[in-house]
């Protein structure tokens, strides 16, 4: 028993510590059951999704409208961006300032590459009178979308947020915390990704 | 510590209900409503078992070992009696299985959707020509068609003693519940949406009905009246009914589907045929696709990329009913009148 | 300016907005005014502002947190009651051609109105300050795992409570029922500024539950001092262990499904509508999913508070602690499957409707088992009935007919002819005011000295407790009746003049009610009044068991000058047992999180998103928006958070305790 020392003294029963006692950390703890939270709030997008996502009122279906060539190519994007944090971690854990920045730069960019396509996909349907007003499918489509494209914003704010923080005050144990929590999150929106990937775009361009 | 008065007191509604006064849900008149005040009463005395003991014990064990009463054992580090253990969550257990079964059983035999087998206990259903009653739940009044007589009232409802009645529900707008207590127990109607209830009266007489669920500003004065009527009554009911003046067809319907309160009871002579399912499909309005078309399109896979264009606008709509001005749109029919909307208005 | 300026500028905020035609809003919104202005004034006056803002409104002191979370909740509970006084008054002389004095324009705001805020916004609010203020003390930590994150949550969970205040004064509150439906909810049916109010306020106060939620998680789980495994834990402790875990689990549901209405109601997509291809049943199931483990959030800790103070009070140990946290967690997971029993009556067939039936049923076995425990724990005790025992004898009364009539209702035929009644009403009242309340009342009563050093006044105490529990059964028992007489719930006018004595007794039992919320407002006023006399100079005035007990009333800002080592699981009952002497010296710095204006000053700027976004403003959205972001950015650059206590400082505090405890004895 690692804390049976700490509860007796000499053979004497303690009841307190007389030294400086630090808990450990909980912040990796706690922004993880936010990311499940966070993932209960896909969880009930997908659920809408899975219920309304034939329901086209007349209107064009997933096979009608997806392009999948664009879809593929936004996948590989956020896949790689994955692969470009870890590469930033690695740095970060190596304690190279200038090599973890550059990662993260190109994980940012990445991530706004995403995010064009995504506004572009967007656009064009909207253009072509397939906005998420037009049926219950496209309404849990886009907000489904659009709110993983939402977090990848976020993500890509917070990522500069700490660009500038690794840029001004190096990595310290806190810095490193505070990438791997991002860590965290872009790895879960990778994750997601690939449920909205299989989930919405390749079951819904099979009739 | 609580007086035994407070006590009597909360057990009074069920004293009262199990001495069988004139409290509608406990002295219904009709079979389903019977069986369902039956069930009610059983489930309250199996809990009984557990409840009155437990409340017992609280005020026993609290004046027993009160802190002045020093006669009393006082054991402070006592806090683990397996045998007891095993008897409090055995007890709960026992009486909640007996109670399961009798809530799956029941709950079957009680599906609003199941065609009634019998008519009263010890009589059967069989043989007997069920009426069937198309029910939609309109801003803020009941429309209730009988297909077979080809009539409809408003706000008033009439059935023939010891016949099934077989009621298929929908809603115009929002969310209502249909509830008769002395009839039977309450189901929704929704808009776009088809429920059932299967129910019978046993005994003549005037009953309340309304809209158990909350629908809006018109809400409280969302009642009518029941009739439950011998054959020959509700014969002579039916053939007045036909003698009123005024037919329901779908322009009547739009015209009475917008809101209005404390509405008299209307009487129809006739009625469109299929008026119900066009309800049921939300497609009384010329022009509007119908949700089952709809549905089997998009079973289909959709319309495509045509399907963009097929979105016609209603100017007269719901939101102009309930307040805000402005167009709303809808999926037009596929070989819709262009002139269609303008009809609607 | 012209009109497409002024709309540009205001968004639909107009005149007409302000309520200068309803003198009951008016005449509530003078004496609103003329309370804060004197509030405000007397701040002022007696220079406090400074101190309050120091000490208090940027504090990360979990007990602060926690004291504040309780006074906004009776603030609110002064509210809602409120509400309830004019449903009642309403509905006691409605009948006939009398149409009462609230039309139902009116009327069906006070109703959503008073469960929106009596759930949301006083129980929710007691719970989190209680187990703010508790559970740290219990296990014996110093702080929150995120000092800062609480006082944020704290703050967002006000500005959800404005949010819904000033819908009072301008425009007005959803008409929908306090889980607001659609279509109903709906931009069709309501196209006004309520269901946006009642949106827009949830979801503010939603990012507080949640963030608190992981925050008390992360405490129990990280936090607990050496020795207290999980089995050791006082059970109030575990209780909050499991209301935590569902709030995370259950308020994401919640925030998803409103979002989702709010897109229907600001993007015209077709979640819920009729057409298109819409579908109103799937908000009724996910709010249900949320809505249904609400339930258990607030009476899981109300359980924990009674398990504590019936130990305390019958000075024994809780008997069967294992089986209770067993029940406990039983309860935590079955309280997910079943949310359907809410609408067995929307035709969902009879199979799933039994399965639901069943499943809620079996929920009544572990809280069967808990209801034993306090009762072989009261056995072979020696009972002290000061005002938290009482509070808990009258829960054990008064719960288990609510949980009677609850099994009831979960028989799907029986529910058929009761759902949406007032036996449902009197039900669901009957577990939350005979469960939560009083649990929550116990709560305040029993630790109130810990807070602040001095127990409350027990003649109003007694008062209090005696009107409400009497009260609650004229208010309560009545509806049971009605129910049965087959009157639905939401109605603001009846027919039937027969059903009128039953409304008027029900009145008069919520002015019962009244006399006993102002007797426990009172227990507090005449309690700092007599402080002197009710000091609590020990730092355990009930002969507690448990580690909150063996500190300070109040506590020092760090609760404990050593870390406590655990043994067993009543750990100051055994400390004492085991002739346990408090330190004197060797005192060391203390590592303490330091106070931030951050949280407030964030929750006020989204006040301004969401006031923005009801009334369409939407320069002022995108602004407040993105000053939010930025607010947020800029406090993620400040990284001095924390500092030491010096040594010096801790012997003070703890040399002042050393005399104050000498000159006792």
């Amino acid at each position: 028993m690692a804390h049976a020392q700490t509860l007796t003294e000499a053979g004497e029963t303690r009841f307190h510590l007389t030294e400086d006692h630090h808990p450990e950390n909980g912040t990796l703890l706690g922004f993880w059951i936010y990311l499940m939270s966070d993932c209960l709030i896909f969880a009930v997008l997908f659920a809408c999704y899975a219920v309304l996502g034939r329901n086209y009122a007349a209107g064009p279906s997933g096979a009608d409208l997806f392009d999948l060539p664009i879809v593929a190519v936004n996948t590989a994007l956020l896949l790689f961006s994955s692969i470009t944090y870890g590469f930033a971690m690695l740095s970060a854990q190596a304690k190279k300032v200038p090599a973890t920045l550059i990662w993260l730069a190109i994980t940012g960019l990445f991530g706004l590459g995403f995010l064009s396509l995504e506004l572009y996909e967007f656009h064009h349907l909207i253009h072509e009178g397939a906005g998420p007003q037009r049926s219950a499918f496209l309404s849990s489509f886009f907000v489904l979308v659009g709110t993983h494209g939402l977090h990848v914003t976020f993500g890509i704010i917070w990522l500069v947020t700490l660009m500038t923080q690794v840029a001004k005050r190096g990595l310290g144990v806190e810095m490193k915390r505070r990438l791997m929590c991002l860590s965290m999150f872009w790895h879960f929106l990778d994750v997601i990704w690939i449920g909205v990937f299989s989930f919405v775009y390749l079951l819904g361009v099979l009739k | 510590m609580i007086p035994s008065p407070l006590k009597k007191l909360a057990l009074l509604p069920l004293l009262l209900a199990l001495s069988g006064c004139d409290w509608v849900v406990m002295n219904p008149s009709g079979d389903i409503a019977v069986q369902q005040r039956d069930l009610i009463i059983l489930s309250t005395v199996l809990m009984l078992v557990i409840i009155v003991p437990v409340i017992f014990l609280t005020l026993f064990f609290a004046w027993k070992y009160r802190q002045s009463n020093q006669t009393a054992k006082y054991d402070p580090d006592w806090h683990h009696s397996t045998k007891l253990e095993i008897v409090i969550w055995a007890a709960p257990l026992v009486i909640i299985m007996i109670l399961g079964a009798v809530t799956w059983t029941s709950t079957h035999l009680l599906d609003p959707y199941r065609p009634l087998d019998r008519l009263a206990p010890g009589r059967t259903a069989e043989g007997v020509k069920p009426l069937k009653v198309q029910v939609v739940a309109l801003d803020w009044k009941w429309l209730f068609i009988y297909p077979e007589l080809g009539v409809a009232t408003v706000n008033e409802l009439a059935a023939p003693v010891d016949t099934p009645i077989d009621f298929d529900l929908t809603a115009s707008s929002v969310m209502n519940s249909f509830y008769v207590p002395a009839l039977a127990g309450q189901i929704y109607a929704m808009p776009g949406m088809r429920t059932k209830l299967h129910a019978v009266i046993n005994k003549p007489g005037v009953f309340d009905g309304f809209s158990a669920n909350y629908s809006g500003e018109g809400f409280s004065h969302m009642r009518f009246k029941f009739h439950g009527m011998s054959r020959a009554d509700f014969d002579k009911w039916a053939a007045d009914v036909r003698k009123s003046d005024g037919r329901l067809d779908g322009t009547r319907y739009l015209v009475l589907e917008k809101p209005s309160e404390k509405v008299p009871p209307q009487r129809f002579a006739s009625v469109e045929a299929g008026l119900f399912d066009k309800a049921v499909n939300r497609c009384v309005e010329p022009g509007k696709m119908c949700q089952h078309d709809m549905m089997a399109i998009d079973k289909a896979g959709g319309l495509g990329m045509a399907g963009t264009t097929n979105v016609t606008t209603l100017e007269y709509d719901k939101r102009v009913r309930r307040g805000e001005g402005g167009i709303r749109s809808f999926v037009a029919a596929l070989c819709a009148p262009k002139s269609a909307p303008a009809e609607a208005r | 300016m012209s009109p497409d300026l002024v709309k540009t500028i205001f968004g639909r905020l107009t005149w007409d907005a302000i309520p200068f035609h309803e003198p009951i809003l008016l005449g509530t919104f003078a004496m609103v005014a003329l309370g804060g202005i004197t509030v405000l004034a007397a701040l002022t006056y007696f220079k406090v502002w400074g101190y309050l803002w120091r000490e208090w409104l940027t504090s990360v002191d979990h007990k602060k947190i926690g004291v504040m979370y309780i006074i906004l909740a009776i603030i609110m509970l002064l509210r809602g009651f409120a509400d309830a006084l004019m449903m009642r008054a309403q509905q006691a002389i409605a009948f006939g051609d009398a149409a009462g004095y609230l039309p139902p324009h009116h009327y069906d705001q006070v109703f959503t109105a008073h469960g929106v805020i009596m759930i949301f916004f006083v129980a929710m609010p007691l719970i989190t300050g209680l187990m703010n203020l508790v559970v740290p003390l219990q296990i014996g930590a110093r702080d929150v795992a995120f000092p800062f994150l609480n006082n944020f949550s704290f703050w967002m969970t006000v500005g959800g409570a404005v949010t819904v205040m000033l819908s009072l004064f301008v425009g007005e509150f959803a008409r929908t029922g306090w889980l607001a439906y659609p279509p109903l909810s709906n931009l069709a049916y309501s196209p006004d500024v309520g269901v946006d109010y009642y949106i827009w306020s949830l979801q503010i106060a939603g990012v507080g539950t949640t963030l608190s939620g992981i925050n008390l998680i992360v405490t129990i789980v990280k936090m607990r001092a050496p020795g207290m495994s999980l089995m050791k834990m006082p059970v109030f402790t575990w209780t909050s262990l499991c209301s935590n875990v569902l709030i995370v689990a259950s308020f994401p549901i919640l925030t998803a499904v409103l979002a989702l209405l709010t897109a229907d109601r600001y993007l015209h997509t077709n979640f819920f509508t009729n057409d298109f291809g819409g579908n109103p049943m799937m908000y009724v199931n996910l709010i249900w999913i949320w809505g249904h483990p609400e339930v258990y959030i607030l009476v899981l800790p109300a359980f924990g508070v009674f398990s504590e103070v019936v130990s305390t009070f019958c000075g024994k140990r809780l008997f069967g602690y294992s089986s209770m946290v067993y029940a406990t967690v039983v309860i935590t997971i079955l309280s997910y499957i079943v949310w359907l029993h809410h609408f067995f009556t929307m035709g969902s067939g009879a199979s799933v409707n039994s399965f639901f039936g069943i499943t809620t049923m079996i929920i009544s076995i572990p809280t069967g088992a808990k209801i034993f425990n306090w009762l072989f724990t009261m056995y072979r005790g020696r009972i002290r009935f000061e005002v938290p025992m009482l509070w808990t004898v009258g829960f054990m009364v008064t719960f288990v007919i609510g949980g009677m009539t609850g099994v009831l209702l979960a028989v799907p035929p029986a529910d058929f002819v009761l759902h949406n009644s007032l036996f449902l009403i009197a039900h669901f009242h009957n577990v939350i005011i005979g469960g939560v309340v009083f649990g929550m009342f116990a709560g305040i009563v029993y630790w109130f000295p810990k807070a602040f050093g001095f127990k409350l006044d027990p003649f109003w105490g007694k008062v209090s407790f005696w009107f409400w529990q009497i009260g609650f059964f004229f208010a309560f028992m009545p509806l049971y009746v009605l129910g049965l007489m087959g009157v639905t719930r939401r109605m603001s006018h009846f027919e039937d003049h027969s059903l009128q004595i039953w409304f008027v007794i029900s009145a008069f039992g919520a002015v019962l009610i009244l006399i006993g919320i102002i007797a426990f407002v009172l227990q507090m006023v005449v309690g700092y009044l007599k402080r002197e006399q009710l000091a609590d100079p020990t730092g355990d005035p009930w002969g507690g068991r448990t580690l909150e007990w063996s500190t300070s009333s109040p506590p020092p800002a760090y609760n404990f000058a050593f870390t406590p080592v655990i043994h067993e699981v009543d750990a100051w009952h055994d400390m004492k047992q085991r002739g346990y002497v408090r330190p004197t010296t060797g005192f060391i710095p203390i590592h303490m999180p330091k106070n931030t204006g951050a949280g407030i000053i964030l929750a006020g700027i989204s006040i301004v998103v969401g006031f923005a976004m009801i009334w369409h403003i939407w320069w002022l959205a995108v602004a407040s928006f993105v000053a939010l972001v930025g607010g947020a950015i800029a406090h993620t650059f400040n990284f001095k958070r924390d500092y030491y206590i010096p040594a010096e400082e801790v012997v003070r505090v703890e040399d002042a305790r050393t005399e104050a405890l000498r000159s006792l004895a």
